[in-house]
């Protein structure tokens, strides 16, 4: 577990570096979400699996994907045509493909350790952190629904077209 | 850290958290491209909630985990504002520069 953590770790940090340091924008999304998923693999190490698939779930999975259909549609970029063909090239997806490969190879460990019995002590299972947030964070998940409320209208109101 | 039996330490997952903090501010102050700066949010929210559920881990409780749920419901509301806002920055000026948008009000 612990060699895990230190391999996840550094993953998240090259990709973190290798994100804020592109040029293109696509190329800085496809590093987030590897950081992304790292993160995810140190939660899981850390005893809270839970928070390990939402992180894959939520993060990585919607708010990047997000990212990646307002990039899209702003059309950034040298130029169109052969956009495809420009993606596709290798020093696109090189990087971003070893760096996942690593996060695959961690995971496959995992899987090859056999059927997961019982979890570690240390480990906060899914209905503990259920009951604490229906329990006493209650208020908060209120206040966190408006807030996502307030968020949906503002965009809403952001994007829509000017009307003549 | 008598709780979590081979762990790792928890100076250690705050150092990560620190390090990945401190690149996402970086990128916020050194990025111009609104994306970038957007996405350099997200890295920075993520590494506090990372350090909110090292914290929960270390002390065997539920409220670490409960708090990054909180963080993430706030990143997708910022993220959802945040990206409304680059959009109609770039319909009205034609750029992406953070710059571009010193004069405020159309």
């Amino acid at each position: 577990m612990t060699a895990l953590f230190y391999a996840a770790a550094a993953v998240a940090v090259v990709a973190t570096l290798l994100a804020i340091t592109r040029s293109s924008a696509v190329h800085a999304l496809l590093y987030v979400i590897v950081s992304l998923l790292a993160v995810a693999i140190v939660f899981f190490t850390l005893g809270a699996p839970f928070v390990a698939a939402l992180e894959v779930i939520v993060y990585a999975g919607a708010i990047m994907v997000l990212f990646v259909f307002v990039v899209m549609l702003l059309d950034l970029g040298p130029g169109d045509g052969g956009g495809e063909r420009r993606l596709l090239r290798p020093g696109t997806w090189i990087g971003p493909a070893v760096l996942s490969g690593a996060l695959a190879v961690e995971v496959l460990w995992l899987l090859s350790r056999g059927p997961a019995g019982p979890a570690p002590p240390g480990t906060v299972a899914p209905r503990v952190v259920a009951m604490a947030l229906y329990g006493p964070y209650v208020l908060g998940v209120e206040i966190a629904s408006m807030l996502l409320l307030a968020g949906l209208v503002g965009a809403y109101h952001l994007g829509r077209e000017d009307r003549p | 850290m008598t709780t979590m039996p081979a762990a790792v330490p928890l100076g250690h997952v705050l150092a990560l958290a620190a390090v990945l903090f401190g690149l996402g501010l970086a990128g916020v102050l050194a990025r111009r491209n609104l994306i970038f700066m957007l996405v350099s949010v997200e890295i920075m929210l993520n590494a506090a909630g990372l350090a909110f559920v090292a914290a929960g881990a270390a002390h065997d409780a539920a409220d670490g985990q409960v708090m990054f749920l909180f963080v993430l419901a706030t990143a997708a509301a910022e993220v959802s504002v945040g990206l409304a806002l680059v959009m109609r920055l770039r319909r009205q000026t034609g750029t992406l520069d953070a710059d571009a948008a010193d004069r405020l009000g159309g």
